[in-house]
């Protein structure tokens, strides 16, 4: 069994765009669910709206790949305004429930072949990031992303984080994207108007009383929230192709879980909560088939990748059981029964 | 009681109405007109009030059977709630399709008989919400801490200032889910008072509080009179609604039935009928020492 390279593999996926993008939809769901406690089970929409607008801004409407990504961002703008225009008024299952349905609608919209002149149906959509195409899907093309890297070609940094200038290009891009997001989420939640929007996940009629607009405010953090999941989607759509089959209900869960992990009530929570649950992903989904294959465990190399969903599924209940407030939350919150 | 030592007799607003006193009687001066206000539950008529005055600048007991529509009665004069018919004003301005959040920015602020702390925030967090003059809870301004830094410590003095008058303030920095039920009544009630209103409105403000502290929330409720604002409360401890009203409004089954000074109101047959019940000695309070009765002479 190769477990140095089970490590280095598993170490990869730290600086991952992919982990990036589920970061920054984990911020977008602390804003959410975190700060203003608004239920959104509907995140993998958001990031499908943000990787397929940005796409198609390109493929089909010809623009600039930077004007192309505020494309997905302005969709995901008008996916939470739909969203909380009826929802909001109701009570915060409601929302959930709705979202969920959208969600999938979404999802099944750019699946159906109706729309395959733009969306691709299941195939997805390739090739728009230019020149050398996509990281995993080099199609030639020209103006897009990959022409605006500035990196000369070749291959930089030191195993496991070895990579040609493409993917250091989404990494460095990702970092700034994710580190600007986190900046100004942590300022909002530190300012007077984090204040509101925590009043409002306690108690939002208190709130109302006190004068404030608890429609707008809840509807300025499902849009920001919301936002921050479209650049998770444009993060993915950076690194490689976009597929409805990316942005099913479970990766919505999988960005719940790495929430939970970090502190749903915390700025850096998904940040670390996204790493920590991806690379054991990861490191799981490579171990146990390495087990199976060595003869260890009584199942095939397929069956033993699939044990980690359990392992997780497992993990996901102890967490919500035994440390709800997650690994950043202050322990002092679970003082007190709501 | 701790009370013996202080003047127990508040100074009682007098005159406050015009002409003939009965349900719907004219004030002089009203902050609040409610006209034919209506709200039915499906057959069940909530509310059904004709008409009613606030007195301004003074402490109006709202009481009332359990059911009789009180509180309904508040969540659709501060825009919780929407009547099926009806108009009511405040300061002469109409209120009818008007949100919660602009009826409170108007001056007009609630309390709920349900206290709602927000749990999950520091005290001083609670009380800072209570504030309208914070730039800063605007999304575009939060960003930038020199806008609103100066205004927050502003904030937290005025904060400060009225937690010590309900000596909340050592708890200023615990989560409001520390606090007791009756520690909770007084944030909510100082929280109301950050947002500087004109008229109070207290969902029954001592139920489930000890006497010490009722006796300290009684004094806080005075207090709001004598700086200018205007109070309603709605009541079942009946020596407490003696004690600080000036002016009694009855309500039964969805209507005013009577309103009056508080010991006439309390001698009207309807009321002792609809809601104190004949057993209700109007002298109770001087019996056991614990009040004195504006009315009476000090016998106790």
């Amino acid at each position: 069994m190769d477990f140095l390279g089970i490590l280095s593999s598993t170490a990869s996926f730290i600086l991952d765009p992919t982990t990036m993008a589920y970061a920054l939809a984990g911020l977008g769901l602390a804003i959410h669910f975190g700060f203003a406690g608004l239920l959104n089970m509907g995140m993998a929409g958001f990031m499908a709206l943000g990787a397929y607008g940005y796409a198609i801004g390109i493929l089909t409407f010809g623009l600039p790949w930077y004007l192309a990504a505020f494309v997905g961002i302005g969709a995901s703008i008008v996916f939470a305004l739909l969203l909380g225009i009826p929802t909001l008024r109701l009570r915060g299952d409601y929302l959930a429930i709705v979202t969920i349905a959208a969600a999938e609608i979404i999802r099944l919209l750019l699946l159906t072949a109706v729309f395959a002149d733009v969306t691709g149906s299941a195939d997805g959509l390739t090739g728009f990031n230019g020149a050398g195409g996509t990281v995993t899907n080099p199609t030639p093309g020209a103006g897009g992303f990959n022409d605006a890297n500035p990196i000369p070609g070749g291959e930089y940094g030191f195993e496991p984080f070895l990579d040609n200038e493409r993917t250091w290009f989404v990494r460095i891009v990702g970092m700034l994207i994710l580190a600007g997001a986190t900046f100004a989420v942590w300022r909002l939640v530190h300012s007077p108007w984090g204040r509101v929007i925590k009043g409002i996940r306690e108690d939002e009629d208190a709130v109302r009383s006190l004068g404030k607009n608890v429609f707008a405010y809840k509807m300025q953090a499902l849009v920001i929230g919301g936002v921050l999941g479209a650049l998770g989607g444009l993060l993915l759509a950076f690194s490689t192709n976009v597929n409805s089959s990316v942005f099913v209900t479970s990766l919505t869960f999988f960005i719940w879980t790495a929430l939970l992990l970090g502190g749903a009530a915390t700025v850096f929570g998904p940040l670390v909560g996204s790493v920590i649950f991806w690379t054991l992903q990861a490191f799981l989904g490579l171990v146990f088939p390495a087990l199976a294959k060595a003869g260890l465990l009584p199942f095939s190399g397929i069956q033993a990748a699939q044990i980690r969903f359990i392992i997780v599924g497992v993990i996901l209940v102890l967490l919500v059981i035994f440390r709800p407030q997650g690994i950043f939350g202050n322990k002092k919150e679970l003082t007190f029964v709501k | 009681m701790s009370s013996s030592s202080q003047p127990t007799t508040p100074t009682k607003s007098t005159g406050l109405h015009v002409g003939e006193i009965k349900p719907g009687v004219a004030k002089k001066d009203p902050i609040l007109v409610a006209d034919g206000v209506r709200r039915q539950f499906g057959g069940l008529v909530a509310v059904d009030v004709e008409h009613v005055e606030i007195p301004r600048n003074a402490i109006t007991a709202l009481i009332g059977p359990n059911g009789a529509g009180k509180t309904t009665f508040f969540n659709l004069l501060t825009g919780f709630d929407t009547p099926n018919e009806g108009k009511w004003s405040f300061n002469g301005k109409s209120l009818a399709g008007v949100s919660a959040f602009k009826v409170a920015r108007m001056g007009l602020i609630r309390t709920f008989q349900l206290t709602k702390a927000l749990a999950l925030l520091t005290v001083m967090d609670n009380m800072k919400l209570g504030s309208t003059e914070q730039p800063g809870e605007r999304l575009g301004a939060s960003l930038f801490p020199f806008i609103w830094k100066k205004k927050d410590d502003e904030i937290e003095a005025q904060a400060i200032e009225i937690l010590t008058r309900f000596k909340l303030d050592t708890k200023k920095d615990d989560f409001a889910a520390s606090l007791s039920g009756g520690q909770r009544k007084l944030l909510e009630m100082a929280r109301a008072l950050m947002t500087k209103p004109e008229l109070v409105m207290l969902d029954e403000p001592m139920a489930g509080v000890n006497p010490a502290l009722t006796q300290s929330l009684l004094d806080h409720i005075l207090n709001l009179k004598k700086e200018g604002m205007t109070v309603l409360f709605v009541e079942h401890d009946m020596h407490m609604v003696r004690h600080i009203a000036d002016w009694v409004i009855v309500m039964a089954e969805g209507r005013v039935v009577a309103e009056g000074a508080p010991d006439e109101v309390m001698k009207n047959p309807a009321v002792i009928d609809a809601y104190l019940g004949s057993h209700q000695d109007t002298d109770l309070g001087t019996v056991t020492g614990r009040i004195t009765l504006p009315t009476k002479g000090k016998d106790s």
